[in-house]
């Protein structure tokens, strides 16, 4: 079994970003940046099912600038075997993004695309569901738990009255959730080797796809900030400004 | 062109989020429809008929939909999708599920978890896990979109009834199936719609002493949140957890217990009028947005607090 798994270079989770000054997007100079989490967890995820002898192979693919690639090498270093960049700056939609992928899917024929279920920058929520559709396969969104048998995916998912259980037919697509797995640390070594694993660089053009945009970010603003309030003494202080102050008890 | 609004239920009752879709669904045209699928759900139309501002309701009532599987709904949403300039669901489990597949198979974008609507076409959306709003605007024909259901207030039950209309399309797929559901049944008020939210974290330290949360809670007719690492502890189930990746809330008060503050937390819970923060550290960066901060162990303050309301 071949699985195909889609990672995101984004800002590192535990910085806090900026307005830019121009109102036109947010300050990424000299951020940190990382592997979207969610997609730290698709890669482990592909990884285990490696290591458990039910995956073959795991191809990390990520459509980016140049630095992606950085990303790249990480998925590689934590297990995944190849990968493929296809070259692409600035903000692609999901829906290109989509297509891009879609592509690689008619080449690479996997039996399984895990992708995480949101990126943590735009915090859009949608390539997944749209590769599956564009895919004509089921979807197995928001995954805490992913077990292959007999030919199919049974995926446990995370939904807001609790859980639901659905089996979907291979090839299929799923998306991680934060408690689907704890994604290792990479070893030197494992860094080390992962420098000779071969990326494969592609672009729209040779992939045959035109990138199209219907979305225009007209501006990029600072939502209304809260100020810290007061500092109270007691728990009875504190029922006391609730009731007679912010007049949020009886 | 009207829009449509898809209704978030369980074949049994109409979520009241549904309500918030169409107050949102309203600012775009004044023709709102709503489609009901699933099974069983006459009940559920009538009850998104009494929405003011909604002039039909379309009732997709058959077996087939009884789990709502994204994969079957896509099919009966291509079928009607013509007749619409906009397609909205709430920014909930189900509708992320759904409206991409959407989106996707008409060649547009979805718009994800809109705050604000400026113009027919033009629409706000938080990003970055709230530390930024984007004011994007849409170029295409139809506009598939899933609302922030706390940016916007439930609109009125009316007088009078739309007309309900039955979709009589059955679409069939055999690639994905519907296996079981672990629903959580609670007393509580649903977190999306609480006036007050008593939210604890990681400083609960175990699922038994998350009891002493749920009373005070109790005592104030509250739901109950979740930090992620609460969630990851086991020591509550997901469906509670408040942040960037989990539920997004807005009450009147929101009270974090034991929670430290992080940004994706913080993305969940921080357009809530009054915040409280209970924490023993005074460093915590949940002080830094809490209207009111207690630095204390929870373990006296929560006891003291049951007691005084
Ligand atoms: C991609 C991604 C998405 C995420 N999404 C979410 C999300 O949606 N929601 C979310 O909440 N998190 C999310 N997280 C996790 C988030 O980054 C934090 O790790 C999490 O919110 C921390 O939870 P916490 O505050 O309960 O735990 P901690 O940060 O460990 O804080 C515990 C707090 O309890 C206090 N405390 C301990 N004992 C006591 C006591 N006796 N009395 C009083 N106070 C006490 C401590 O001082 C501390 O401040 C996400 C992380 C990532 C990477
Ligand atoms: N530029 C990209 N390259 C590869 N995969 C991506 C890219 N953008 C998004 N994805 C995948 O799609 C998932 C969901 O992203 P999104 O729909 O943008 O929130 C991510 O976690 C990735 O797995």
């Amino acid at each position: 079994m071949k699985i195909l798994v889609p990672i995101k270079r984004v800002v590192d989770a535990n910085i806090k970003v900026r307005v830019a000054a121009d109102n036109t997007g947010v300050d990424l100079n000299n951020v940190k940046m990382s592997m979207n989490p969610f997609c730290e967890i698709a890669v482990e995820e592909a990884v285990r099912l490696k290591e458990q002898g039910i995956a073959t192979e795991v191809i990390a693919v990520t459509i980016g600038e140049d630095k992606a690639q950085e990303q790249l090498r990480t998925a590689m270093a934590l297990g995944a075997d190849r990968s493929i960049w296809i070259e692409k700056s600035g903000v692609v939609e999901p829906l290109a993004i989509a297509k891009l992928l879609q592509a690689v899917v008619e080449k690479e024929a996997p039996d399984l695309v895990i992708l995480g279920k949101q990126s943590i920058d735009g915090d859009n929520n949608q390539v997944g569901q749209m590769l599956a559709a564009l895919c004509d396969m089921p979807q197995g969104t928001f995954a805490f738990k992913l077990v292959i048998q007999d030919g199919r995916a049974i995926v446990s998912r995370e939904v807001d009255g609790g859980e639901q259980v659905v089996s979907l037919a291979l090839p299929a697509i799923v998306t991680t959730d934060l408690r689907l797995n704890e994604p290792r640390y990479a070893k030197l070594p494992d860094i080390m080797k992962a420098k000779k694993k071969p990326v494969e660089h592609m672009t729209p053009e040779t992939l045959g796809v035109t990138v199209k945009s219907s979305l225009k970010t007209l501006s990029v603003d600072e939502p209304k900030g809260r100020s810290a309030g007061v500092m109270v003494g007691s728990a009875g202080e504190l029922v006391e400004k609730l009731r007679h102050e912010a007049k949020v008890l009886p | 062109m009207s829009v449509l609004v898809i209704a978030e239920h369980n074949n049994l009752t109409l979520n009241p989020v549904t309500g918030s879709v169409i107050s949102a669904a309203g600012l775009i045209d004044s023709e709102v429809h709503v489609l009901v699928a699933g099974t069983g759900c006459q009940a559920v139309a009538a009850a998104a008929a009494q929405y003011q501002g909604v002039t039909k309701v379309l009732l997709a009532d058959n077996p087939v939909y009884e789990h709502q599987l994204p994969e079957t709904l896509t099919g009966l949403l291509l079928a009607i999708s013509d007749d619409y300039a906009a397609i909205l669901a709430a920014a909930s489990t189900g509708g992320k599920n759904l409206l991409p597949r959407v989106a996707a198979l008409l060649d547009v974008a979805q718009i994800s978890d809109i705050v604000d609507v400026h113009s027919a076409n033009t629409f706000v959306r938080p990003i970055y896990a709230g530390n930024a709003l984007a004011t994007v605007e849409s170029s295409d024909a139809i506009k598939i979109i899933t609302v922030r259901t706390s940016a916007f207030d439930e609109v009125e039950k009316g007088e009078a009834s739309a007309l309900i209309e039955p979709l009589d399309q059955v679409i069939t797929q055999h690639k994905s199936q519907f296996v079981s559901e672990n629903l959580s049944t609670s007393e509580r008020p649903e977190l999306a719609g609480a006036a007050i939210v008593v939210s604890g974290g990681r400083g609960l330290g175990s699922a038994e002493n998350f009891h002493l949360l749920e009373k005070l809670a109790d005592k104030l007719g509250a739901a109950v949140g979740a930090s992620r690492a609460a969630v990851d502890a086991g020591y509550v189930g997901n469906d509670l957890q408040v942040g960037q990746t989990g539920k997004i809330v807005a009450p009147d008060l929101y009270i974090a217990v034991g929670i430290s503050g992080a940004i994706q937390h913080l993305a969940g819970m921080k357009d809530s009028k009054v915040i409280v923060a209970i924490n023993n550290d005074a460093d915590a960066p949940i002080f830094q947005v809490a209207d009111y901060g207690l630095v204390a162990d929870l373990f006296q303050v929560l006891p003291e607090l049951e007691a005084l309301l």
